[in-house]
This record gives C-alpha cells, sequence and structure tokens, in this order.
C-alpha cells in the first residue's frame, strides 16, 4: 500500500512537473519550429505553384512572339535553375542552402518580368483570353509567394526569438541543444518588385 | 515563502515583456468591422448599401460564406495587395476551419480595386475569375464613376461565382483547414487520461493480485459511475445584428485592378 502511494506520489509529481515545464515555455521551442517548418511548406508549394505556370505561358507567349527567343529562353533556364534546388525543412538551418534557393527565385522573378514587359508589346498576345488568365495567375501567385515568405520571415524570427531569449534559452541549452537559428529569408531589393502587370 | 517573491516578480516581468513585444508590432490603421458592408470612404449611397447588406447576409445564411465589401480612405501608403491580406487577417473573416472569407476591397483614392480570397474558396472564386470580375463588372462604372453600380455588380459576380454549383462537371474543392491548437488539444488529454488509468490499473493489479481479479474488482466498484462524455467544439456566429469574422485566413489569393 505504502509502495502504491508513493508511486502515486511520483506520479503526480511527474505531472506537475510537466504540467510546469509546459508553463514555463518548454514546448515552445518545438512548437514554434514545427510552425516555421510548416511555413516554408507554403513556400515551397508558392514557388511550385509558380513554376507549374510557366511552361503554359512561355507556350502561349511562343505563339505570338516568336522572335523573342531570348527572353523565352531565360525563362525557361531560370525555371529549370529553380526547380533544381530543394530546401527541405531539416535544411532551413543553413544560411547557404537558402540563400542560393533564394537567389535562383529571384533570377526567375527577373526572367519573368522581363518576358511579361515584352508580351506589351504585342496586341494580340495581350488580348488573347488564355494569356489574361494566365497572367491572372501570375500576379496571384506573386501575390501568394509574398504573403508565405512574409508568414516564414515571422515564424522563423518567433523561433529564433525563443532560442535566444528568456526562458525559451534555458531550454535550448539543455533539452534543445540540437535546435539551431534557421536563416531568415532576407528579402532582397530585387525581390520587393514582383512583375506588375498593368492593363 | 518569501523565496517565491523575486520568482514571482521575474514571471510577472516576463509576461508584461511579451505583452509589450505584441503590440509593438502595429498594424496599419484599419477602420473598424462595422458590419458586412464598411464603407470608410463614403461612396456608396445608404440604398445601396443596405441593399448590399441584405445580400450579403443571404449569401452567409445559405453558404456560411462572409463576404464584405469595405472602401477605405486611404491604404495608408501600403500596395493594395499586403494591405488587403492585413485587413483581411485582422477582420479574420470567415470561418477558422474552412477559411472561407472573401474582401471586397475599393480604394477610391489610390484607384485601387481588389478582391482578397480565402485559403478555403481559392478553388471556386479563382484569380482568373476574380480578374475578370473587376475588369469586366467593376473597373468600367468605376472609371464613369458609378460606384454604387459597380460595386453591386461586382458583389453579385462574386456572389454567382461563389453558388453557381459547378458538382456538375468538377469536384468542389477541398478546402484547407489549420488545426492547431484542437489537434493538441484532441491527443494530449486523451493520452494523459489513458496513462493514469493504466497506472490506477496496475496499482488495483498490485493489490488485487491478478490482472483478472483486478479487472473484477474494477466492474464491482465502478457501478454506474461510467459516462461523463467531453463536449469540444465552438460555434460560429456571424449573423445577427452584430457582425464579426469567424477567424478565418487568406494566403494572399484573388486579383487586383485599377481605373
Amino acid at each position: 500500500m505504502s509502495v502504491a502511494l508513493s508511486r502515486l506520489r511520483a506520479l503526480t509529481v511527474a505531472v506537475v512537473i510537466g504540467l510546469t515545464l509546459s508553463a514555463c515555455g518548454y514546448n515552445r521551442i518545438p512548437t514554434r519550429e514545427e510552425a516555421a517548418k510548416a511555413q516554408w511548406a507554403e513556400v515551397q508549394n508558392q514557388y511550385q505553384r509558380r513554376s507549374d505556370l510557366i511552361p503554359n505561358l512561355v507556350a502561349t507567349v511562343q505563339g505570338y512572339a516568336k522572335q523573342e527567343k531570348d527572353v523565352l529562353t531565360e525563362v525557361t533556364e531560370a525555371r529549370a535553375k529553380a526547380t533544381a534546388i530543394h530546401v527541405d525543412a531539416s535544411q532551413l538551418t543553413d544560411p547557404e542552402k537558402v540563400k542560393q534557393l533564394q537567389d535562383a527565385q529571384n533570377a526567375l522573378s527577373g526572367a519573368l518580368g522581363r518576358l511579361l514587359a515584352v508580351s506589351e508589346n504585342y496586341p494580340d498576345l495581350k488580348s488573347n483570353q488564355n494569356f489574361l488568365a494566365l497572367q491572372a495567375q501570375l500576379e496571384g501567385t506573386e501575390n501568394r509567394i509574398a504573403v508565405a515568405r512574409k508568414d516564414y520571415i515571422e515564424a522563423v524570427r518567433a523561433y529564433n526569438l525563443e532560442l535566444r531569449t528568456f526562458p525559451g534559452v534555458l531550454w535550448a541549452s539543455t533539452f534543445f541543444r540540437s535546435n539551431q537559428p534557421m536563416a531568415e529569408f532576407s528579402a532582397s531589393a530585387d525581390a520587393q518588385t514582383t512583375p506588375k502587370v498593368k492593363f | 515563502m518569501p523565496f517565491l517573491r523575486p520568482i514571482a516578480a521575474l514571471i510577472l516581468a516576463v509576461l508584461v515583456g511579451a505583452a509589450l513585444a505584441q503590440s509593438a508590432a502595429a498594424d496599419p490603421n484599419f477602420p473598424t468591422l462595422s458590419g458586412r458592408v464598411v464603407d470608410q470612404a463614403n461612396v456608396l449611397s445608404p440604398d445601396t448599401r443596405s441593399a448590399l447588406t441584405a445580400k450579403l447576409k443571404d449569401l452567409e445564411e445559405k453558404s456560411g460564406i462572409q463576404l464584405v465589401v469595405a472602401t477605405v480612405s486611404t491604404l495608408d501608403g501600403l500596395e493594395v495587395e499586403p494591405y488587403a491580406n492585413q485587413l483581411f487577417r485582422a477582420w479574420k473573416l470567415g470561418e477558422a476551419q474552412k477559411n472561407n472569407g472573401v474582401l471586397f476591397l475599393i480604394a477610391p483614392k489610390e484607384h485601387k480595386i481588389r478582391i482578397e480570397v480565402g485559403y478555403g474558396l481559392e478553388g471556386t472564386l479563382t484569380d482568373a475569375t476574380s480578374k475578370i470580375i473587376i475588369v469586366n463588372a467593376v473597373a468600367p462604372r468605376f472609371k464613369a464613376g458609378d460606384f454604387n453600380t459597380g460595386v453591386s455588380r461586382g458583389v453579385d459576380d462574386i456572389i454567382t461565382t461563389l453558388t453557381t454549383d459547378s458538382s456538375d462537371w468538377q469536384k468542389r474543392p477541398v478546402v484547407r483547414t489549420e488545426d492547431v491548437a484542437p489537434a493538441l488539444f484532441g491527443i494530449g488529454v486523451p493520452l494523459l487520461v489513458l496513462v493514469i488509468f493504466i497506472f490506477v490499473f496496475v496499482q488495483i493489479a498490485r493489490q488485487q493480485g491478478g490482472i483478472g481479479r483486478a479487472l473484477l474488482y474494477i466492474w464491482l466498484t465502478s457501478g454506474n459511475s461510467r459516462g461523463g462524455g467531453f463536449s469540444g467544439g465552438g460555434g460560429f456566429s456571424g449573423g445577427g445584428d452584430s457582425f464579426s469574422g469567424g477567424g478565418g485566413s487568406s494566403g494572399g489569393g484573388g486579383a487586383s485592378g485599377s481605373w
């Protein structure tokens, strides 16, 4: 009986410690890490979505503006480069890798911007329904990328802050030693100017 | 216990610090969500406002979709896209689980229009459709200075797009859901109960000397005390006189235009 009682006491203590730990922010590091990873998945998702739109866009433009070979090849190549770089959630702590992806995606943004600018010179293309729909989708996707990036930056900021400030720093230096700060996705000047499409 | 005092002070300091950090990230000066039609820029007639409100209320009662029309006097120097997204999130349009909200934003000063679509409706009210509605139904009327008809036609077209049943030829888009807290809660509580139950069971088995006897003991002593369910879930209310968002979010879907 006394054994049972002492065991019950041990369990109670364990539960109380568990609850106290979670109240002191023990859970916040893994929670925020997962939140940041989920936001990263959303960023990847939107980049993928943009990349899926491009073959269709290139084909449509080609139908009206074959002579714009340079811009079209540039877009296709930039897309190939951007899709070749894949950063999964476990590599987010590597700033080099994240920067590579960012540079490749920025290059693609630039190429797309030039393609859309060139398209302005072809009235037939501009009034093509398919092209208009693609343009709207591309605009929407660029906007979604911007939102997803912003959300990711915020999630990473919250996670990194948790690792470096009290009380998170206590857990980061004891139980979560393997948790490294994630690379912040610096919004470069180039990325700020998404291709603008005017009607 | 005097040693508790510094700890309590520390905890308080941390809490205050967290609260300050929260309030530091201030949003632009958004209008308050006073109803389904927020005419801050004052470009709509009272008749249009009440007609729109009735239409929008009807839409929500039928489909659960929260569509809000907002005219703002300024975009606070922001582009229309981030402004619309932040306003949508501040107002939390649509149900939290379904994200089925739509914001129809008009900025007369900047000559900008945006249809911001919640996550859950991106498959129905697509970017391309939103763009067509803006370019064909809204912008030309705004150009002619007729805000009332422009907004009404835009709302009609959005409602038609959202409610026309396209299930005849295509599957309805699966609503994206975001469940974070309920999922944790849903696993954590039963797990804790299970752990405690196993522990108690083992103790009884030890006392009674065997699993079979423990089962018998539990069965005999349990009586009719079993039961006592766990009910969760909260309703969503947006109707009635007081109107509020339901906790939905948007990831930047939709389209923008200008006139």
